[in-house]
C-alpha cells in the first residue's frame, strides 16, 4: 500500500491522459456518436505537441502551453472529418472511426518524415515539469476537464439537450433541438479533448512522438467509458483503475513482491477487466440508446 | 350552430399534396371552429395523417391555403407550427426513456436560473401547475421508463401545453390505451375544451367519435367527403361515409367441419417486456377445420401469446401442445417441422428479409431440405426458382423481376401475400395469423381473407389475432376475448354481439354474465 | 399538377458513381489516390515517384533504370497474402452482420500457434507445416469463436470485445513465446526447414522473392469463402442472420450458432494469415514488439472489396501493391507513410458508401415532399 502511495505521482501521470480522452469519448457517445477514433486523435495531438515544443523550446518560454493549445485545436480539426462523415453523410460510425485511426498513424509519421527527415519527432530537451508533490499539472487539467464536463452535461440546458440526442434524437428534434449541430459540437469537443490528452501524454511520459507513443491508451479510454457506464463518476473511477494497472506494468520492477509476474500481466489487466465486466453486466443497457445509429430525419 | 364564419381556428382550403405515385390529399377542405373537438375520420391511407402533418409543418402542400385564427400563414416546419401555438401529440411517443417527466416536458425550452443553469425546481413547479389546471395527473419526478402508457401520453400533452399550444392535434390517440385509459382521455379532452382549447383528433374508431367529438370531417382516398355534426349522425352513417358503400359485415362461408384438437394451451404464463406477466394462466384450444379469433385491444398480451406459441419468447409456466405433443420449450425449428406456421404481425421485422430476393424469402423455412438443398449442403438454385415461380403464379404476387425481385421493392400487399404464400405452401397443421391485413388495401384484404377461409376448409386449425374487431367477427368461427393477458370469454360467432365482446375485451364482463 | 425539374449535373454524377457497389469502390480508391497525390505535391515532393514505385511492384519494371526483375512481383504477392486473408476474415464476419475489428488479435493467435508447432512439431516434410497451419486455423477459430459466444449469449458488443481481445492476444503471445526454450526478448531459435512454407519452385519463378505455399492457401481460402457464402446452406443461414436476425430466428435458424460459427470461421482466416506470415516470411519465431497491423488493414481491404470473395481478393492485391511499394517510394523521396494515408482515406471515404446512398434517398424524399420530382 505504501508503495502505491509513493507511486501516486506516476500513477496520476499515466491516468491523466486516459481520463481526459475518456471524458471526450463520454461526451461524444452521450450525444449519440460512437467515437473509436480516440486513439488516432490522441496521436494527432501528441504529434502536434511534440513538434511544437521541440521546435520552439529554445526560443519561446511558453512553448509547452502553446503545444497544448495547438494539440487541442489539431484534435478538434481532425475530428471534424469523423463528424462530417458520420453526422452529415450518415456513414457507419465504427468504420469512419477506424479510418481516422489508420489516417492518423499515416499522417503523423508522414509529416515527421517531411519536417524531421525521420519517422519520429526530434526529442525535446525538457518536457512538462512536475509541480506540487511531484504531481504533474496534467492531473489538475484532467480534474478540471472532468468537472467542467459534468457541469455541462448535468447543469446546463445544453447538456440536457445533448443527452437527449444520444437517447432519442427524434424526441429532441420534435422539441426544436438541432440534433446534427449538437452532435457536431460533441464530436469536436471529444476530438479536442483527445488531442489535449495526447499532448499531455507525450509531454509527461516521453521525449518524442513515435508510432508507439499512444500504444493503446485511446482504446483504454474507450474501455473506461464503457466500464464507467457512460457516467462522469464512473469514468473517473475506471480511468483511475486502468491507469493504475498500466502504471504497475511499467513500475513493477520496483516492487519485489510482484517481480515474478511478467509485465504483460499488468499491461493486459485493463483490457481483461473490461472484457469480464462487459460479460457480467451485459453492458448494452447502459449505453446511450441511440449511440452508433446515424440520425435519420425522415423516420418518425 | 352552423355558421362559425368569424370563429374558425383552422381553415385549410383546397389542400393538395402529391407523393410519387399517390395523391395523398386532393383539394381537401378542413375547417375547425374555435373551441370545438373535431374528429378527422378515414381508413388507412385516406390522407388524414398527411393533412395534419401539413398543419404541423412536417410537409408543405403543393397547393392550397391555410389560415390560423383568421390569418393566412405558411407553416414550413414544426417550429413555425409551435410558434402559431399548434401542438401535436404523435402516435409514437417522443419521450426520452431515462429522463424524468419534467425533463421531457421542458426539453428545448428549459427554465433557467440567474447563472443560466437548469432550474429543476422552477420546472417542476410549472409542470405541477399545468397538471393541476388541466387535470392531467403526472408525477413530475418519475422516469418515463417506469410510468404507464396512459401517463406517458399525458406527458406528451403537457409538452405541448407547456409551449402554450392552443390548437391540439392528436394522432390516433387511443391506439395504445386500455379501455379505461380511453375513457380518461376523453374526459381530458372535454376538460381541455372547457379551458378554451381547440382539438383535432385523427381516428378510425367510430365509437370514440361519438363519445368525444362535436363535429367530424371524413376523408376517403385523399378526397374530402363531408363534415357532420356528430350528435346527429349514427355510427353506420359515419362508416358509410368512410368506406363509400353500404357496409355489410359478413363474409360468405360454409359452416365449419370441426375435427380434433390441434393446439392446446394450458395455464400459460408469459412474461412481457418489464418482467410483468403479459399472458396470465391462459387456456385455449383450437381444432382442425375451425378459425378461432383472439379479439383484444393492442397491448393485452396478444403479441406475447403468439410469440410464445411460436417459440420466439420463453414460457414462464404452463404448457403448449401441438397435436398432443408438448412444444412448450421446443426449438423454433422443431415447431416448424411439427406443423406450426405463423404469419407474423410485423412482416418487416419477422416475416421477410427485405434484402433477400423473393425466391430466397420463400424458402427461408425450408432451405435445408431437398429439393432446395442436396445432401452435401449445397443450394439447388433451379429448384428454388421453380418454387418461387409456382407461388408467384398461384398467389398472384406482383414481383417486378420475377423470382429474383428483391423483397424490399415490392408493395406491402404483395409482401404480405408472399409471406402468406410461404406459410400456406408449407401445409402447417396449425396456422397462426397475426394482424394479416394491417396496412393493406381492400383488394388485398379480400384476397387474404378468402385464402384463410380456404385453408380452414381444407382442415387446418387457424388462430387469428387481430385488433380489428370486424375482421375477427367476420372470419372466425369462435371468438376469444382477451383482456390483460387472460381469455375472459369465448363465444361462437353466430351468437357474437359486438357490444358484448367489447365489454369482455374491456374486462368488464366474464363469460356467463358475471361482472369483474 | 406535378412539378418536375431537370436532373442537374450533380444528380447525374451521383447516379453514375453509385450505380454499382464495384463502381463505388473504384471511385473511392481513385479519390484516395487523388488526395494522396495532392498531399505529396503540397509537401514539395514529386508524385511521379509514387506511381513509378507502384509500376515497379506490379510489373517488375524499374522505370528509372530500365531493368526488369520478377522479384518485385513476387514480393508484391507475398505482401498481399496476409492482407487478402485478413480481408476475407473481416468480410466473412461482415456478411453475417458482424464487424470484426478483432482480426488483429486472431492473426496474433494464429501466428503464435504456428510458431509453436514450428518449433516443437514433428520434422517431417510437408506434414510439419500442414500441422502448423491447422494449429493456426484452430486457434484463430477459437479466438474468433469467443467473440461470437460473447455476442450471442451475453449481447456484448463485438466492437469492444474484439478490441480488448486484440490486446489480450498480443500480451499473451509475448509471454508464451518468451517461454520457448532458447528464446530471448525478440525472437525464438530458427525453425527447422520442414516447418517453413518456402516453395523452391515459386522462389525460382520470381527470381528469389519470398513467394511461398501461402499463395495456394490464399487461393483455396478465396474459393472456400465464395462457395460457402454463396452456395451452401450454411452460407444462407449466415447471410440471413446478418441481414435480419429476428426474421432468421422466426424461420427457425439458430442465430446464436450462426454468429459463433461466423466468428470462428472469420477467426480462422485471420489465424491463417498469421501462420502464412510467420512461416512464409520468417525463418524464426518472433516475440512481437508491436501489432503487425494486417488485421486492421484487413478492414480496409474488406470494405473496398465490399465483403465479397473476389472483391476482397482484388482489394487485397491493391493494398498489397501499396505496401510493397513502400521501400521503393522511400528511395524516391516519397515518405512511405503515404500508403497508410491513402488506406486511411479510403476507409473514411468508404464509410460514406452507405451514407451516400442514404443521402440520395433523403434527397429524393425531400424533393418529393416539396412536391418536385426529378426526371
Amino acid at each position: 500500500m505504501n508503495v502505491l502511495l509513493q507511486m501516486l505521482p506516476s500513477i496520476l501521470m499515466i491516468v491523466s491522459p486516459i481520463l481526459i480522452a475518456a471524458v471526450g469519448g463520454l461526451i461524444s457517445e452521450r450525444s449519440g456518436v460512437a467515437n473509436i477514433a480516440l486513439e488516432g486523435l490522441m496521436g494527432i495531438g501528441a504529434f502536434m505537441a511534440a513538434t511544437t515544443h521541440v521546435l520552439l523550446e529554445q526560443s519561446f518560454p511558453y512553448s509547452i502551453p502553446l503545444a497544448l493549445v495547438l494539440a487541442t485545436l489539431a484534435g478538434a480539426l481532425f475530428s471534424v472529418i469523423h463528424a462530417f462523415a458520420s453526422i452529415t453523410l450518415r456513414a457507419d460510425q465504427i468504420v469512419s472511426g477506424t479510418g481516422i485511426n489508420l489516417l492518423s498513424t499515416g499522417i503523423t509519421v508522414f509529416l515527421c518524415q517531411i519536417i524531421f527527415k525521420q519517422e519520429r519527432t526530434e526529442p525535446f530537451r525538457l518536457g512538462m515539469l512536475p509541480g506540487w508533490g511531484g504531481i504533474y499539472p496534467t492531473a489538475w487539467i484532467a480534474l478540471v476537464v472532468l468537472i467542467l464536463a459534468w457541469y455541462m452535461l448535468y447543469k446546463r440546458p445544453f447538456g440536457l439537450r445533448l443527452r437527449a440526442c444520444g437517447e432519442h434524437p427524434q424526441a429532441a428534434a420534435s422539441a426544436g433541438i438541432n440534433v446534427e449541430r449538437t452532435r457536431y459540437i460533441a464530436v469536436i469537443l471529444s476530438g479536442a479533448l483527445a488531442g489535449l490528452a495526447g499532448a499531455c501524454l507525450v509531454l509527461t511520459q516521453t521525449i518524442q512522438y513515435t508510432v508507439y507513443t499512444i500504444n493503446g491508451a485511446g482504446f483504454i479510454a474507450l474501455a473506461a467509458v464503457s466500464f464507467g457506464r457512460w457516467l462522469p463518476k464512473g469514468v473517473l473511477g475506471s480511468s483511475l483503475l486502468f491507469g493504475t494497472s498500466v502504471a504497475l506494468a511499467i513500475y513493477m520492477v520496483n516492487i519485489p513482491s510482484l517481480r515474478f509476474l511478467p509485465s504483460e500481466f499488468f499491461s493486459v489487466m485493463p483490457y481483461l477487466i473490461t472484457l469480464i465486466t462487459l460479460v457480467i453486466f451485459s453492458g448494452k443497457e447502459y449505453a446511450p440508446r441511440a449511440v452508433g445509429q446515424p440520425y435519420d430525419k425522415g423516420r418518425s | 350552430m352552423r355558421s362559425y364564419m368569424e370563429n374558425y381556428a383552422i381553415e385549410m382550403t383546397d389542400i393538395t399534396k402529391i407523393f410519387p405515385g399517390v395523391i395523398a390529399n386532393d383539394h381537401v377542405h378542413f375547417q375547425v371552429a374555435q373551441g370545438e373537438i373535431h374528429a378527422l375520420l378515414g381508413e388507412n391511407g385516406a390522407g388524414k395523417s398527411t393533412l395534419m402533418s401539413i398543419l404541423f409543418g412536417l410537409y408543405e402542400p403543393d397547393s392550397g391555403h391555410i389560415k390560423i385564427r383568421g390569418k393566412e400563414v405558411k407553416i414550413r416546419s414544426p417550429n413555425d407550427a409551435t410558434a402559431l401555438k399548434i401542438g401535436m401529440v404523435h402516435q409514437h411517443f417522443k419521450l426520452v426513456h431515462n429522463f424524468t417527466v419534467t425533463e421531457n416536458i421542458v426539453l428545448g425550452l428549459e427554465s433557467r436560473n440567474i447563472l443560466g443553469n437548469l432550474d429543476v425546481r422552477k420546472a417542476e413547479k410549472r409542470v405541477q401547475e399545468l397538471s393541476d389546471l388541466y387535470g392531467l395527473a403526472v408525477d413530475p419526478r418519475s422516469r418515463i421508463e417506469s410510468i404507464t402508457v396512459g401517463m406517458q401520453q399525458r406527458v406528451e400533452i403537457l409538452k405541448i401545453l407547456y409551449r402554450d399550444a392552443d390548437i391540439l392535434i392528436f394522432d390516433e390517440p387511443t391506439a395504445v390505451l386500455t379501455p379505461q385509459e380511453i375513457d380518461e382521455l376523453i374526459e381530458i379532452l372535454h376538460r381541455l375544451k372547457a379551458e378554451g382549447k381547440t382539438i383535432v383528433f385523427i381516428t378510425h374508431k367510430l365509437k370514440e367519435i361519438k363519445a368525444a367529438a362535436d363535429r367530424c370531417t371524413v376523408l376517403r382516398r385523399g378526397k374530402y367527403i363531408g363534415t357532420v355534426d356528430v350528435k346527429d349522425t349514427t355510427e353506420h352513417q359515419l362508416a358509410e361515409m368512410m368506406v363509400g358503400r353500404s357496409v355489410s359485415f359478413k363474409i360468405d362461408k360454409q359452416p365449419p367441419r370441426i375435427g380434433e384438437v390441434v393446439l392446446q394451451i394450458e395455464n400459460l404464463t408469459v412474461l412481457g417486456a418489464k418482467g410483468v406477466p403479459a399472458v396470465r394462466s391462459l387456456n385455449l384450444e383450437v381444432r382442425s377445420g375451425e378459425i378461432v379469433g383472439i379479439a383484444g385491444v393492442d397491448g393485452n398480451g396478444q403479441s406475447e401469446l403468439v410469440s410464445a406459441i411460436a417459440g420466439l419468447l420463453p414460457v414462464k409456466s404452463g404448457r403448449v401442445l401441438l397435436k398432443g405433443k408438448e412444444i412448450t420449450h421446443s426449438r423454433i425449428r422443431d415447431r416448424i417441422e411439427s406443423g406450426l406456421g405463423l404469419v407474423p404481425e410485423d412482416r418487416h421485422k419477422h416475416g421477410l428479409i427485405l434484402d433477400f430476393k423473393i425466391d430466397e424469402n420463400l424458402i427461408i423455412k425450408s432451405f435445408r431440405r431437398p429439393p432446395f438443398s442436396n445432401k452435401y449442403g449445397f443450394l439447388q438454385f433451379d429448384a428454388i426458382r421453380e418454387h418461387a415461380l409456382r407461388l408467384i403464379t398461384e398467389f398472384d404476387i406482383r414481383a417486378g423481376s420475377g423470382p429474383a425481385t428483391p423483397a424490399k421493392s415490392m408493395s406491402g400487399g404483395n409482401q404480405q401475400k408472399a409471406v402468406i404464400a410461404r406459410e400456406i405452401d408449407l401445409s402447417p397443421e396449425l396456422l397462426i395469423v397475426a394482424q394479416p391485413t394491417r396496412g393493406l388495401d381492400v383488394g388485398a384484404i379480400e384476397y387474404i381473407h378468402r385464402r384463410i377461409v380456404e385453408e380452414r376448409d381444407k382442415g387446418r386449425a387457424i388462430l387469428l389475432v387481430s385488433f380489428e374487431l370486424d375482421e375477427v367477427m367476420n372470419l372466425c368461427d369462435r371468438i376469444a376475448a382477451l383482456s390483460k393477458g387472460e381469455v375472459v370469454g369465448i363465444v361462437a360467432a353466430e351468437q357474437a354481439d359486438e357490444r358484448h365482446i367489447g365489454a369482455m375485451m374491456a374486462g368488464m364482463v366474464m363469460e356467463g354474465g358475471t361482472h369483474a | 399538377m406535378r412539378n418536375t425539374r431537370k436532373a442537374t449535373v450533380t444528380d447525374r454524377f451521383l447516379d453514375f458513381i453509385t450505380q454499382s457497389e464495384a463502381m463505388v469502390s473504384i471511385v473511392v480508391v481513385l479519390l484516395g489516390f487523388l488526395v494522396g497525390t495532392i498531399l505529396v505535391i503540397l509537401v514539395g515532393r514529386n508524385p511521379s515517384g509514387m506511381y513509378s514505385a507502384i509500376t515497379q511492384v506490379l510489373t517488375g519494371w524499374d522505370l528509372r533504370r530500365g531493368t526488369w526483375n520478377a522479384r518485385y512481383i513476387g514480393e508484391w504477392l507475398v505482401m498481399s497474402l496476409p492482407l487478402i486473408l485478413c480481408g476475407l476474415s473481416v468480410a466473412f464476419a461482415g456478411r453475417t452482420g458482424l464487424f470484426n475489428i478483432g482480426a488483429e488479435g486472431q492473426y496474433v493467435a494464429g501466428l503464435t500457434a504456428a510458431q509453436f508447432v514450428a518449433i516443437f512439431g514433428p520434422q517431417i516434410p510437408f506434414l510439419h507445416w500442414i500441422l502448423a497451419i491447422l494449429a493456426a486455423l484452430v486457434v484463430g477459430a477459437l479466438w474468433g469463436g469467443i467473440v461470437g459466444i460473447l455476442k450471442a449469449k451475453y449481447s456484448v458488443s463485438e466492437v469492444v470485445a474484439t478490441i480488448m481481445l486484440n490486446y489480450v492476444a498480443y500480451f499473451t503471445s509475448r509471454v508464451l513465446t518468451m517461454m520457448i526454450p532458447g528464446a530471448n526478448t525478440y525472437r525464438t531459435p530458427t525453425y527447422p526447414q520442414t516447418a517453413r512454407l518456402a516453395s523452391p519452385f515459386l522462389e525460382q519463378l520470381t527470381n528469389g522473392s519470398r513467394l511461398n505455399y501461402g499463395l495456394y492457401l490464399a487461393l483455396i481460402s478465396i474459393l472456400f469463402f465464395w462457395i460457402v457464402i454463396g452456395k451452401t446452406r450454411l452460407g444462407f443461414s449466415l447471410r440471413a442472420t446478418g441481414l435480419n436476425k429476428e426474421a432468421a430466428r422466426y424461420a427457425g435458424i439458430n442465430v446464436n450458432a450462426s454468429i459463433t460459427t461466423a466468428m470462428a470461421i472469420s477467426g480462422a482466416f485471420a489465424g491463417l494469415a498469421g501462420a502464412v506470415v510467420a512461416l512464409g516470411s520468417f525463418n524464426y519465431g518472433r516475440v512481437l514488439g508491436g501489432l503487425d497491423g494486417y488485421g486492421f488493414d484487413g478492414i480496409a481491404v474488406a470494405l473496398v472489396g465490399n465483403s465479397t470473395a473476389w472483391g476482397t481478393a482484388l482489394s487485397g492485391l491493391l493494398f498489397g501493391m501499396l505496401k510493397s511499394a513502400q521501400p521503393l517510394m522511400q528511395s524516391r523521396q516519397i515518405p512511405k507513410e503515404i500508403t497508410a494515408i491513402i488506406m486511411g482515406l479510403v476507409v473514411v471515404f468508404i464509410s460514406l458508401r452507405a451514407g451516400v446512398r442514404m443521402l440520395m434517398e433523403w434527397r429524393m424524399k425531400e424533393q418529393a415532399k416539396k412536391g418536385r420530382v426529378i426526371e
